[in-house]
C-alpha cells in the first residue's frame, strides 16, 4: 500500500524529504511483532504453495485406485504417508485436491460476498436517506433467515455445480460487510478532514479516491479475511452432507464425511482431512485477529 | 413497547410469506420428481399419482392452492411417505431438535458466561489465554468434525457413550444426548465465552464499579451483583443469530448421530423432492427464528432501560 494514500499530509512530508510513516506502516510493523499472525502466515502461504503444487509433484493421483491397497494405515511404503481410503486411493494426493478446493471456495466466496457487501453498504451510506433506510431493512430482514436452508434448496435445484457453490455461499456471506462499509462510510462523511477536502476543492473523485477509500479498506482487509474460514466452512458443511462438490473432485468436507462413516475401521481417513482443516481455519482466524489488532489498535 | 411489537410483525408476515413463496418456486423447479424410482412408473399409474396429490395442474394453480391450505393450518401429505402429513412428520421429529437445541443453549450460555468472565477477570494471565485459546479450537473445529471425533473417543474406544441414535424403548435417554448436545454447544461456548470477555472487560472498567470498589465492597458482590448484570447484555442481543446457528449445526449433528430430528429430514426430503416436507421444515424454521428475534430483542429492552422502544 502506498504510503500517501493513507496521509492527509502526504504530499507536504514528501516535499521535505523525511519519509513519514503512514497508518499502513505502523499497522505493518504492530503486524509483524504479533507472533501468532506471523507464524500463521507462514503456515498458511506453505499450505496455499502444498495445493497449488502439490498435486503435480505427488506420485500418487487423487483418483488412481489402487485395488490391493484398501484401508492402508499410514505408511512410508510406497508413499502412502497419510494412508488410503475405502477404494484404496491415496489419502496425501486426496486431501491435497481437498485443500485446493476449500481454499479456491475460500478465495473466490469471499471475493463475491466482498463485491456485493462493498457495492450494496457503500451505496446505502453515501445516498442516505430513503434509499439508505429501505436497503439496510432489507439487509436487517435476510439476517434473520435460515439462509441454509435456500442454499441446500439451491444446491438440489441446479445440481452440484461448483460455480454455483462460490457464488450460492457468497451471496449468502455479504450482509456483514455490508453493515460495515455503511458504517465506516457515513463516519467518514461527517470527519473533518473530509469536510477540510471538499471545503478546499478537492473534486469528488480524489476525496473519494484519498480519502474514503483507504480508511474503508482496513476493516474491509480484516473482516474479508475472517469470512474465509465462514466460507470454507459452509462449503465444507455442504460437501458433508453430499451436496458440495462431486467425484472425482473433492474438498476437505467431503473426506471429512468419508472419514466419518470409516473412522471405526480407518482412523486416518477422519483424522488428516480433518486436522488439514482445522489447520487451515486456524491460520485464517490468527491472521484476521492479528490484522484487526493492527489495522485498529484502539479495539484490543 | 406494544406498538414496536406490533411493527414488527407487520414486517414478519410479509417476510414469512416471501421465503414462502421463493421456497416454492424454487423447489419446483428442481429438476426430477418425487416419484422418480429406479424402475421407471408406467404412464398411467404415473398420472394416477400425481393427479391425487394435484401436482399435474398449472404452478400458478398449486401454488394458490397450497397457500389456501397452509392458510388453515394444512402441511398437506407427505409425497415419499405414504398415509403421513407433514405436521405428523414434523410432530415426531421437532421434539428432537427442540431438546438437542434448547439444551444445548443453555448449556452455552451457561459455560460461555462462566469462561468469559473467569478469562476477563484474569486478563492477561495464564487463565485468560486458557480460555481464549480454547475459544479459538471451538470456533474452528467445526461440528462435523468434532461429532465424530468425540463419537469415536468417548464412544468408541472408551466405551462410556453410545456413538448414535436414540433408545429404541426410551428414546431420548440422557446419555444419548451428552454427545449431541455438547458438539452443537461447543462453538457456541466459544463464541459466547470471547462476547462475554469482552463485555465484561469494559463494564469492569466503568466508573459504578470503581465506586462500588471505594466503598469497600467485596470483589465478589461487585461483580455478581453489579458487574454481571451489565455484562450479560450482550449476549442477550447474540441469542437471535445463535438460534439461526444451531438451526444449521442441528442438520449436521443428526446426520453424524443419527437422530430422527427434523433437520435430517429436511436434507433428505430436499433430495427426493418430497415438496411438502421441504416447505413445511421451511416454514417452521423461518417462523421460529423470527419468533426467537424478536424475543431476544424485546428480552434486551426489558433488562435495558437505556432503550425505548417508541
Amino acid at each position: 500500500m502506498a504510503p500517501q494514500n493513507a496521509h492527509p499530509n502526504a504530499e507536504l512530508l514528501e516535499q521535505s524529504a523525511i519519509k513519514g510513516r503512514s497508518l499502513w506502516d505502523d499497522a505493518r510493523a504492530r503486524l509483524m511483532r504479533n507472533r501468532a499472525a506471523v507464524t500463521s502466515m507462514v503456515i498458511l502461504g506453505l499450505l496455499v504453495l502444498l495445493a497449488i503444487v502439490g498435486p503435480y509433484v505427488w506420485p500418487h493421483n487423487h483418483a488412481t485406485i489402487y485395488r490391493d491397497a484398501v484401508w492402508l494405515p499410514p505408511t512410508f511404503e510406497n508413499l502412502h504417508i497419510f494412508g488410503t481410503d475405502a477404494q484404496g486411493r491415496d489419502l496425501f494426493a486426496r486431501v491435497l485436491i481437498g485443500l485446493r478446493m476449500s481454499l479456491a471456495v475460500g478465495v473466490v466466496a469471499t471475493s463475491v460476498s466482498l463485491a456485493i457487501g462493498v457495492l450494496w453498504g457503500a451505496t446505502a451510506g453515501f445516498v442516505g436517506g430513503r434509499l439508505d433506510q429501505f436497503m439496510m431493512r432489507i439487509v436487517d430482514i435476510l439476517y434473520s433467515l435460515p439462509f441454509i436452508f435456500f442454499v441446500i434448496i439451491l444446491m438440489v435445484v441446479f445440481g452440484r455445480n461448483i460455480i454455483l457453490i462460490f457464488v450460492a455461499i457468497g451471496a449468502v456471506e455479504w450482509l456483514t460487510m455490508a453493515r460495515i462499509v455503511r458504517g465506516q462510510t457515513i463516519a467518514l462523511r461527517g470527519m473533518e478532514f473530509v469536510e477540510a477536502a471538499e471545503a478546499a476543492g478537492v473534486s469528488r473523485l480524489s476525496i473519494i479516491q484519498r480519502h474514503i477509500v483507504p480508511n474503508v479498506l482496513g476493516p474491509v482487509v480484516v473482516y474479508a479475511t475472517l469470512t474465509i474460514p465462514v466460507v470454507i466452512l459452509a462449503e465444507s458443511f455442504l460437501s458433508f452432507l453430499g451436496l458440495g462438490v462431486q467425484e472425482p473432485l473433492t474438498s476437505l468436507g467431503r473426506l471429512i464425511a468419508y472419514g466419518a462413516q470409516d473412522m471405526e475401521v480407518a482412523w486416518w481417513t477422519l483424522i488428516w482431512p480433518g486436522a488439514t482443516m482445522m489447520l487451515t481455519l486456524f491460520c485464517f482466524n490468527f491472521i484476521g485477529d492479528g490484522l484487526r489488532d493492527a489495522i485498529d489498535p484502539k479495539d484490543r | 413497547m406494544f406498538g414496536y411489537i406490533l411493527r414488527r410483525l407487520l414486517v414478519a408476515i410479509p417476510t414469512i410469506l416471501i421465503i414462502i413463496t421463493v421456497a416454492f418456486f424454487m423447489m419446483r423447479a428442481a429438476p426430477g420428481s418425487p416419484f422418480d424410482t429406479e424402475r421407471p412408473m408406467p404412464e398411467e399409474v404415473r398420472r394416477n399419482v400425481e393427479a391425487h396429490f394435484g401436482i399435474d395442474r398449472p404452478l400458478h394453480e398449486q401454488y394458490f392452492n397450497y397457500m389456501r391450505d397452509l392458510a388453515q393450518f394444512d402441511f398437506g401429505p407427505s409425497l415419499k411417505f405414504r398415509d403421513k402429513t407433514v405436521s405428523e412428520i414434523i410432530a415426531e421429529g421437532f421434539p428432537v431438535s427442540a431438546t438437542i437445541g434448547a439444551l444445548s443453549i443453555a448449556l452455552a450460555i451457561f459455560m460461555g458466561s462462566i469462561l468469559g468472565s473467569l478469562a476477563a477477570l484474569r486478563q492477561n494471565r495464564p487463565a485468560d489465554f486458557g480460555v481464549m485459546g480454547l475459544a479459538m479450537v471451538g470456533i474452528t473445529i467445526p461440528p462435523f468434525v468434532m461429532g465424530p471425533v468425540l463419537a469415536l473417543t468417548l464412544g468408541l474406544y472408551l466405551g462410556w457413550l453410545p456413538t448414535g441414535g436414540l433408545d429404541p424403548r426410551l428414546g431420548m435417554t440422557p446419555d444419548r444426548l451428552i454427545l449431541p448436545v455438547v458438539t452443537l454447544a461447543l462453538p457456541q461456548i466459544a463464541i459466547i465465552s470471547r462476547l462475554m470477555r469482552a463485555s465484561m472487560i469494559e463494564v469492569l472498567r466503568s466508573n459504578y464499579i470503581r465506586t462500588a470498589h471505594a466503598k469497600g465492597l467485596p470483589s465478589r458482590v461487585v461483580i455478581t451483583r453489579h458487574a454481571l448484570r451489565a455484562a450479560v447484555l450482550p449476549l442477550v442481543s447474540y441469542l437471535g443469530p445463535a438460534s439461526a446457528a444451531l438451526v444449521t449445526g442441528s442438520i449436521v449433528i443428526e446426520q453424524v448421530f443419527q437422530l430422527p430430528g427434523i433437520g435430517r429430514q429436511f436434507v433428505t426430503a430436499a433430495l427426493q423432492r418430497d415438496y411438502t416436507v421441504v416447505m413445511g421444515v421451511v416454514i417452521l424454521y423461518a417462523t421460529l427464528i423470527i419468533t426467537l428475534n424478536l424475543l431476544a430483542d424485546l428480552l434486551y429492552g426489558v433488562l435495558n432501560p437505556k432503550v425505548r422502544y417508541e
